[in-house]
């Protein structure tokens, strides 16, 4: 039976194949990408990275394993890094994303990379490049962290955590790369996170919340 | 010939890689902040690196042409059968999804192309995860409801998945992966082994590892005009293109694939993969663009894996450790799809004087998925077990495992006799033993503690030969001064790119910053992979090549050039095939320090350093990434990256990257790469080695030494997980708290 | 994953009521795990009852130095918390031993007792579990287990509840407060999940439709330690781990709170243990007899006896750490 080399015509194209989800089964979901409004009708199951990737065309994001195994999908949502591949478009209406295409401030003179972005290309902090914008997002966070003062595992109990080596390669272990890039990624971190400048916030990436440690 | 020596320099003292090459590994200043008066050996920053860091670089399923369809592939429920029956209705009847492709009406491709890539052409199963069906649908979302809705009827077979050394089916293949010979054979090993005065036997075990590039393979194709176009995440687009034209019965030039960016490798990009030919039979079947990215967990049924291995060595020596007899033999899996053999016992054929020795590889066929390249195949489980025995016999001997090497070491190469072009072995372990703080006072094991930490170093011989391979490139010079060089390179994350500019830039004698470099696209001049780490030498020849052809015509050149420039195409194939008569590898030592906790079985490596002897270093920046990036994934291969076939389903159980551990950053607190700068008039013009793989190569038996030297333990079994650890430290009594009788 | 109609739910009653009036819906909070889980077919759901945004989500302090913690607050602002970093350290550390800091920034407190298996089998819909599918049988007995169940299994399922944060809660007492239909209840944190049995299918004591709204900490008893060990430094499941409360005076253990991870269906209250503690000298030997009293249940697999012992040191290990410290701030 196997293979007579005919295609089977009938199932070439399907009578529905623009067919959306049910209207129960889908919404019209608002989301600041990047300080830009927009607005889409999503199917329930879509996540934050394929609402990024599919639908806005924002490849910047990057799905490594689509399970919040790797981080390559981290972005800021109000200000804070989560793995953008288990966050569903329609539970996050309302919110502010940061992807890293919005990290560089744009400028006359052509945009201004953000300090953590000049950081990894000043430490070759980078090979093949799929793990980097999550690794660069979580950076960003992870600083806004820091900065807070919100502890780690390596953080000696009591203690307001500093920018050290040790403190970075744990904050930064939920991104793989498989490159092995990690020192350069800690050194660019530890640059970013040292410059004069806030390394930490962006305009869509308001860390105020993170000064309150009680709630988000 | 003395190959040895007067040209083994430390590149400190030349300046190339003095910053920050101390501490933490990290590059001291801003990359490239130099330049150079030759733009070869400088260190020069990564030309894509902007486009990185900004998410501007696409990869292969960051592109959505008009009317594109997503697509979701099912692997097969059994390990061994046949398809009775693709159960459609469920799966069409999910809103969104246009067509499921199955064996029974995929499009026909023609044989004769890798066995791999013969998917959805009949109704055989030779192992579990093998692609058996693609559903193609309007969203990501129906295609992954509509491949969970199929439903597909086998007749199941029994089948047979465990490696084992007693398999019944195990045979002596005629070459293992590399074209290498299967055995080799010199002098007798058994009166020399029997008449040594110490002798070490030791078999090493190395599970089935996973690639696992941080992008998971993705195509996205259309057919436009009878032409096939591909995005394909692949580490040679020329080849790719090469086999889909196969496939699809297609001129090469009715085929293009661009690899304009690609997400990692190490290997399992290396050949077709049936991603890209899924992807193109669902165009071709529904007339429109398709997008398929495998799902993280089919990456290790369809994409390939280093395949477990079982190694015994058996040196003999004279009581100063010198070896007169030398076995490694590799017994290894295959599957029933195609045979791929990992060349594990090539390196002995390398490292060591061995007057007697056999070198021998042993395979079976089982029903398992089909094992292919994983970076520095052969040498890194090979060199895992010899240089686990080295370090043996250094024990038994009583001799430093540096001492010991040196007293091994060799002008020749033990299995061809022929001189090295360069070997600066030795030049590397007594330099890294110098910048690691090695003491040869200090190796009695298990007396080293911290609290309930026991402290141990452990040092490991790496090698990676060096391999040529032919390459076509085209130079252009434009009216305006610039220049642009296309080869169809790929740029997985090595500094293709950057390093490819500056051996143009240096053939021109102009700067790299005018020199545009084409690269990732199968319509440029054909390419070989990149693979073996082998790029720099096989495309960098061609671009030299041409560069410098370019510069003499340039050069005899009266008056402006006309608006198209002046075009030079070159290749190598005469080069690259002529033999030589010198053995061509690289060397290197790496040294580990790690620590054993006596409570957990953790073991943590505190440094990592290399040391490596690779020709001459064409960018430093690169070149360190690329050695620390190898070394990382060696002590992944050392201590946490292990994956068990499962014996009742034939499948690898660790398939998402929660249950298969690559490190993560906090598993490396410092890790360093060094070289000695190494002139090699034997190689190419740049007089480079590769450097892609040998940092993965000494590093699993650096750190399986290094946790000897902690314990006294000596596992012979990778990872070093805690459950192992802790086994073997409670049989020794190096608990914190004694066992109660 | 088949499509699901999605509500956002304003008050815990409301997401109740919803629940109740919606077959086949579940509550939605972090879905750090039940994405996940739905995306591999797992699990899955007619509605999504999103709860994350209710008013769940603050740290109080109660009655007598109690802690209450609203079920929406996310794992980094718990591990965060002046409150729990200075007086229940052990619940600051366990979540910071959990996932990554982009996974706690989302995960809730709720969300995180409310985790399933990490076992290889239950995660692949391609496979018998009986978990997943009542009835069809558990693989992991004779297959791959090294990372399961030595305590408390069954011939139905040898399952290790992954949660790091509930061994914490577990060895500190905590009181989960549950909202359904029926009204209110509360449940010991360590009876709140289950042993497998014959029904694994079963994870918690949890009756269809009801909502976790708090957790409350009983006052601390004692200094607090929780350790954990696995595969990598970082970003791991446990192999296994210890969460240890311990008030020790003159010398003698006054009160003691002992829990397993890793090595259960459910977080392991070391009761045994506890008993053996209380009134005994704070030196290695009685933890280890304290230890050996526990573990003495354990009925290991195949590949998995070393948890035994790497729990036994653990134990040893975070108690003496403990009583060191009670020595030092009693010198």
């Amino acid at each position: 039976m196997a293979g007579k080399g005919a295609r089977a015509g009938s199932t070439r194209q399907r009578a529905h194949p623009e067919a959306p989800p049910r209207a129960e089964h889908r919404s019209a979901v608002t989301l600041r990408v990047n300080g830009e409004e927009r607005t889409l009708t999503l199917d329930h199951r879509t996540t934050v990275l394929d609402t990024l990737r599919e639908h806005l065309g924002l490849f910047g994001t990057k799905k490594g394993c689509d399970h919040g195994q790797c981080g390559s999908c981290t972005v800021l949502i109000d200000g804070r890094r989560a793995n953008s591949c288990l966050l569903l478009a329609v539970a996050q209406d309302g919110a502010r994303i940061t992807t890293v295409e919005g990290l560089a401030a744009p400028g006359p003179g052509g945009e201004t990379l953000h300090p953590v972005q000049q950081a990894f290309l000043d430490h070759d902090a980078l090979q093949c490049g799929y793990c980097t914008p999550g690794q660069i997002c979580s950076a960003v966070g992870m600083l806004g962290e820091l900065a807070a003062g919100h502890p780690s595992l390596v953080t000696a109990p009591g203690s307001r955590p500093g920018l050290t080596a040790e403190e970075i390669r744990e904050r930064m272990s939920g991104n793989l790369c498989r490159c092995g890039a990690y020192a350069h990624i800690v050194a660019a971190v530890q640059d970013a996170g040292r410059a004069p400048g806030d390394a930490a916030g962006r305009p869509d990436g308001d860390p105020r919340h993170l000064q309150d440690g009680a709630t988000p | 010939m003395n190959a040895r020596g007067a040209n083994g320099r430390d590149a400190d003292g030349r300046g190339t890689n003095a910053r920050g090459t101390d501490g933490r590994g990290t590059n001291g200043g801003p990359a490239g902040a130099r330049a150079a008066s030759d733009p070869l050996g400088a260190p020069t920053a990564r030309r894509d690196g902007r486009a990185k860091v900004t998410g501007a670089a696409r990869y292969a399923a960051e592109h959505t042409p008009p009317g594109c369809l997503w697509a979701r592939s099912v692997g097969a429920g059994i390990a061994r059968g046949r398809i009775t029956a693709v159960h459609r209705e469920d799966a069409l009847s999910v809103p969104g999804v246009t067509a499921v492709l199955a064996h029974d009406n995929a499009p026909r491709l023609l044989p004769g192309a890798d066995p791999t890539l013969w998917v959805l052409q009949d109704n055989r199963v030779p192992h579990r995860g093998w692609p058996v069906a693609l559903v193609v649908a309007e969203s990501p979302e129906a295609a992954r409801e509509g491949a969970a809705a199929l439903h597909i009827d086998y007749a199941e077979e029994p089948h047979d998945v465990l490696l084992t050394a007693r398999h019944p089916e195990l045979y002596t293949p005629e070459t293992a992966n590399g074209g290498h010979p299967g055995v080799r054979e010199r002098g007798d090993f058994g009166a020399a082994h029997a008449a040594s005065a110490v002798r070490v036997d030791g078999t090493y075990k190395v599970t089935g590892l996973h690639n696992h590039p941080m992008e998971p393979h993705a195509s996205t194709a259309y057919w436009e005009d009878g032409m096939l176009v591909a995005h394909d995440s692949n580490q040679g687009s020329t080849d790719v293109r090469n086999d889909l034209a196969a496939l699809f019965g297609l001129a090469e030039d009715q085929v293009a694939v661009i690899n304009e960016y690609v997400g990692g490798g190490f290997g399992s990009k290396g050949t077709t993969r049936p991603v890209v030919v899924l992807a193109a039979m669902a165009a071709r079947h529904t007339g429109r663009p398709v997008k398929l990215a495998l799902p993280r967990r089919h990456l290790p049924a369809v994409t390939g894996h280093r395949a477990p291995t079982l190694q015994r060595v058996r040196l003999g020596a004279d009581a100063q450790g010198r070896i007169a007899a030398l076995e490694h033999e590799a017994i290894t899996q295959t599957s029933t799809v195609k045979e791929f053999v990992e060349q594990a016992a090539v390196p002995a054929r390398v490292m060591y004087t061995s007057p007697h020795s056999v070198t021998i590889h042993r395979v079976v066929a089982l029903d398992v998925p089909t094992p292919s390249w994983m970076r520095a195949p052969g040498e890194a489980p090979g060199m895992y077990a010899l240089e686990s025995a080295m370090d043996e016999l250094a024990v038994a001997v009583g001799a430093d495992p540096i001492e010991l090497r040196l007293r091994n070491d060799t002008e020749r190469e033990p299995d061809t006799g022929r001189p090295f072009s360069s070997r600066h072995l030795a030049e590397c372990l007594r330099e890294g033993a110098r910048r690691f703080g090695w003491r040869a006072d200090d190796r009695e094991p298990a007396v080293r503690r911290e609290g309930n930490l026991l402290i141990g170093t452990g040092v490991a011989a790496a090698t990676y030969p060096v391999y040529f391979m032919p390459s076509h490139a085209t130079a252009t010079a434009a009216p305006d001064g610039t220049f642009t060089v296309a080869v169809n390179a790929a740029d997985i994350g090595t500094g293709a790119r950057t390093v490819l500019a500056q051996i143009a830039a240096s053939a021109l004698r102009t700067s790299p910053d005018r020199v545009r470099l084409d690269l990732g696209d199968s319509r440029l001049p054909a390419a070989p992979v990149a693979g073996g780490s082998s790029g720099t030498a096989s495309w960098g020849s061609a671009v030299h090549k041409a560069c410098t052809e370019l510069t003499e015509r340039l050069e005899e050149h009266d008056g402006l050039l006309p608006p198209e420039g002046m075009s030079v195409g070159a290749d190598t194939v005469q080069e690259a095939t002529a033999p030589s008569p010198y053995a061509r590898h690289a060397f290197g030592a790496t040294f580990a320090e790690v620590t054993v906790d006596t409570v957990t079985g953790e073991v943590r490596v505190r440094r990592l350093l290399g040391v490596y002897a690779a020709g001459r270093i064409l960018n430093p920046v690169t070149a360190r990434s690329q050695f620390i990036g190898a070394m990382t994934m060696g002590l992944g291969m050392a201590l946490s990256e292990g994956s068990t076939m499962d014996p009742r389903f034939g499948d690898y159980a660790e398939r998402d990257l929660a249950s298969y551990h690559v490190p993560v950053n906090a598993d490396l607190p410092s890790i360093e790469a060094h070289w000695i700068d190494e002139a090699d008039e034997h190689l190419n013009p740049m007089g480079s080695k590769g450097i892609g793989e040998i940092g993965i190569v000494g590093t699993a038996a650096a750190i399986g030494n290094a946790v000897h030297h902690a314990t006294g333990l000596r596992l012979r079994e990778l990872p070093l997980t805690p459950d192992r650890l802790l086994r073997d430290l409670a049989l020794a009594g190096l608990l914190p708290v004694a066992v109660p009788a | 994953m088949k499509p699901f109609a999605y509500v956002r739910a304003h008050s815990p009653a409301e997401a109740v009521q919803e629940y109740a009036a919606r077959p086949g819906a579940r509550f939605l909070a972090g879905g750090t795990n039940l994405i996940d889980l739905m995306k591999l077919g797992v699990e899955s759901a007619q509605t999504l009852i999103d709860v994350s945004r209710l008013p769940l989500d603050r740290v109080e302090s109660g009655p007598g130095g109690a802690l209450r913690i609203g079920a929406a607050v996310r794992n980094s602002d718990l591990a965060a918390h002046p409150a729990v970093r200075e007086r229940y350290p052990v619940l600051s550390q366990a979540l910071l031993a959990g996932a990554s800091g982009q996974l706690r920034n989302v995960a809730t407190t709720a969300g995180n007792l409310m985790q399933r298996t990490r076992c290889l089998y239950f995660q692949d819909p391609g496979k018998p579990c009986n978990k997943r599918l009542p009835g069809s049988g558990c693989p992991a007995i004779e297959g791959v287990h090294r990372d399961l169940a030595v305590l408390g299994h069954s011939e139905a399922c040898v399952a290790t509840h992954p949660s790091d944060m509930a061994v914490a809660l577990a060895a500190l007492g905590a009181t989960v407060h549950l909202l359904g239909p029926d009204g209110e209840r509360a449940l010991p944190v360590a009876d709140f999940h289950r042993l497998p049995g014959e029904r694994p299918e079963r994870d918690t004591e949890l009756r269809p439709g009801e909502l976790i709204t708090a957790v409350e900490l009983p006052p601390p008893m004692g200094p607090s330690l929780y350790r954990k060990a696995r595969d990598r430094a970082s970003y791991a499941f446990a192999l296994a781990s210890v969460a240890a409360v311990l008030d020790v005076r003159d010398g003698v253990v006054h009160d003691v709170g002992l829990a397993f991870g890793g090595l259960a269906h459910r977080p392991w209250r070391a009761g045994a243990a506890e008993t053996v503690l209380l009134g005994a000298p704070a030196t290695p030997a009685a933890f280890a007899q304290a230890a050996d009293a526990e573990l003495v249940h354990a009925r290991p697999l195949r590949d998995n006896a070393f948890k035994v012992q790497l729990a036994r040191n653990l134990a040893v290990d975070v108690l003496s750490a403990l009583a060191a410290r009670a020595a030092g701030a009693a010198a």
